[in-house]
């Protein structure tokens, strides 16, 4: 006897503890397996680069803020680079390293969420979440320090910074920075060699490389895909071409590869700190004379950075005007679910949360 | 350091290949006919002196007497990156070929473009509103939009 089965459709989101921020997916299941995604987004839409068009070029490092609010430091820093190139604003020395050593500490606190609501997603409740929290907590004690607030920090401006350390910054950040990777260890030994998490993630949610270069994804996605491509060190700006990091890379593109590639990222970024606090000039300006109202000349300027997500990028058009004529974000978080669907398609049930907590978004820069 | 490819030397394999759709061109950008975006795309990709495999941004700006569609490229073997940019004049009914079939990168992107802009991809195989609604009036990052 034969039973007759029919696809039933299910939306999960947009509240849902999983789907990290608003989000909603409606699948179409057979039984367990996933037979369709379709992903619905837009619900924290507010029309950020329409906002931007009647700002000022300062004002609109507020607005960058809230774009991917889990790491507002690399988002300043985007936004500021492409005003920088379009309107040929200098950059003190000092200034630089200050901006690599919170873009880095911006890096481990992002990847700290990314890896902590991996095991969230996974079951293991809240428990291993805490942990990475510990970790984050400490960074965004350190960025209270620099500039007062803890997540819209705001604290780049075209042509430097907010303020320079203060100086009990530096032992702080000594602190931190020693601790780190003991407690990047204890991570690792709760996760890494973990036997259900493995089951869980290994081949699961694969990700080719001729995909993910397809699908325009970028990076840890892209790294844990096996292709070598980091901006860092393909087109580097501020002072990470004096600096010596590796660019770790996984083999099989799955969720594992995906967790193990922001694993030791963190590594790597512990040991830029540590050089940029070893090499940085004393004293010093850490911002140019730029002036108020930025007046960029006529003409259009597009300028990346290699954000925890990926590749950050702003394409800004200039009138001659003081606010921008059109300032277009490329958001990792929304280009890296292009491939949502060819990655979730084929998969469990239980695998797609997974998956989908793997690709590491922020809803706030998604719908922007 | 990635390096601009030249715009020139862009223009001219484009040139030989498409009679008649390149332009215009500066140091590192390529300006093209509207109509020959596809096969262009795919010039762009599948040449192997060119290798444009990265689809990097797709972005659109209305500058009011018209439309200029901009794609950022980039080659990651060659390290090398391009700007091609497309005028599409008017204000009513404006459409473009998608690259979708070249670059799955712009799938989603494409989508917003059409949702903000208004600018409809033809041979896109889900030309939906992404950020807004169905039925949402107007598209909201057009100069003429108002409130």
């Amino acid at each position: 006897m034969t039973i007759k089965t029919e696809p039933v459709t299910i939306n999960l989101g947009p509240q849902h503890p999983s789907t990290h921020g608003v989000f909603r997916l409606r699948v179409t299941f057979d039984g367990e397996v996933v037979l369709d995604v379709e992903p619905v987004f837009g619900y924290l839409h507010r029309g950020s680069e329409k906002l931007a068009e009647s700002r000022t070029y300062v004002q609109i490092v507020t607005l960058t803020d809230r774009m991917d609010y889990i790491a507002s430091m690399s988002n300043n820093l985007a936004y500021v680079r492409a005003v920088e190139k379009l309107a040929g604003i200098d950059v003190p020395e000092r200034a630089q390293y200050i901006r690599v050593i919170s873009a880095e500490l911006q890096r481990i606190a992002s990847h700290m969420m990314a890896t902590g609501f991996l095991l969230n997603d996974l079951g293991a409740f809240a428990t291993p979440l805490m942990y990475c929290f510990r970790e984050r907590e400490r960074i965004l004690d350190l960025f209270e320090m620099l500039c007062g607030a803890r997540i819209t920090l705001s604290y780049m401006r075209p042509g430097g910074l907010l303020q320079d350390a203060p100086p009990d910054f530096w032992p702080a950040l000594d602190r931190v920075v020693k601790d780190l990777p003991a407690s990047i260890d204890e991570l690792e030994q709760l996760i890494t060699g973990n036997e259900i998490v493995l089951t869980r993630t290994r081949n699961v949610g694969t990700l080719t490389a001729e995909q993910a270069i397809d699908n325009s994804v970028s990076g840890p996605m892209l790294r844990a895909a096996g292709v070598q491509w980091d901006l860092r060190k393909a087109d580097p700006y501020e002072v990470y071409d004096r600096l010596e990091f590796d660019v770790p890379i996984g083999a099989d593109g799955d969720n594992f590869d995906r967790y193990v590639v922001r694993i030791q990222e963190m590594r790597e970024s512990v040991r830029i700190i540590e050089q940029c606090v070893r090499q940085m000039p004393e004293g010093g300006p850490v911002r140019s004379p730029a002036p108020f109202f930025i007046r960029a000349p006529e003409g259009d300027a597009y300028s990346a950075v290699e954000g925890p997500k990926g590749e950050l990028g702003f394409y800004i058009v200039s009138d001659g005007g003081i606010a921008p004529y059109r300032c277009k974000v490329r958001a990792p978080s929304f280009i890296n679910l292009t491939p949502l669907r060819e990655m979730l398609v084929g998969g469990k049930m239980g695998d797609l949360i997974t998956t989908f907590g793997s690709v590491d978004i922020v809803l706030g820069e998604v719908d922007r | 350091m990635t390096r601009a490819h030249s715009g020139e030397d862009a223009a001219r394999r484009i040139d030989e290949a498409i009679p008649g759709a390149a332009v215009e061109y500066s140091q590192t950008e390529v300006w093209i006919l509207p109509q020959y975006i596809q096969q262009t795309a795919r010039l762009l990709k599948e040449d192997g002196a060119l290798d444009f495999s990265f689809l990097n941004a797709v972005s659109a700006v209305d500058y009011v007497e018209y439309f200029e569609m901009v794609y950022h490229l980039l080659s990651l073997r060659r390290n090398a990156s391009l700007v091609v940019k497309s005028r599409i004049y008017g204000r009513d009914d404006l459409s473009i070929h998608s690259v979708y079939d070249v670059w799955k990168g712009a799938d989603l992107q494409e989508r917003e473009i059409w949702d903000l802009m208004g600018i409809h991809f033809e041979g896109h195989p889900n030309m939906k509103r992404i950020m807004l609604w169905e039925g949402f009036p107007g598209h909201p990052l057009r100069k003429d939009f108002l409130g």
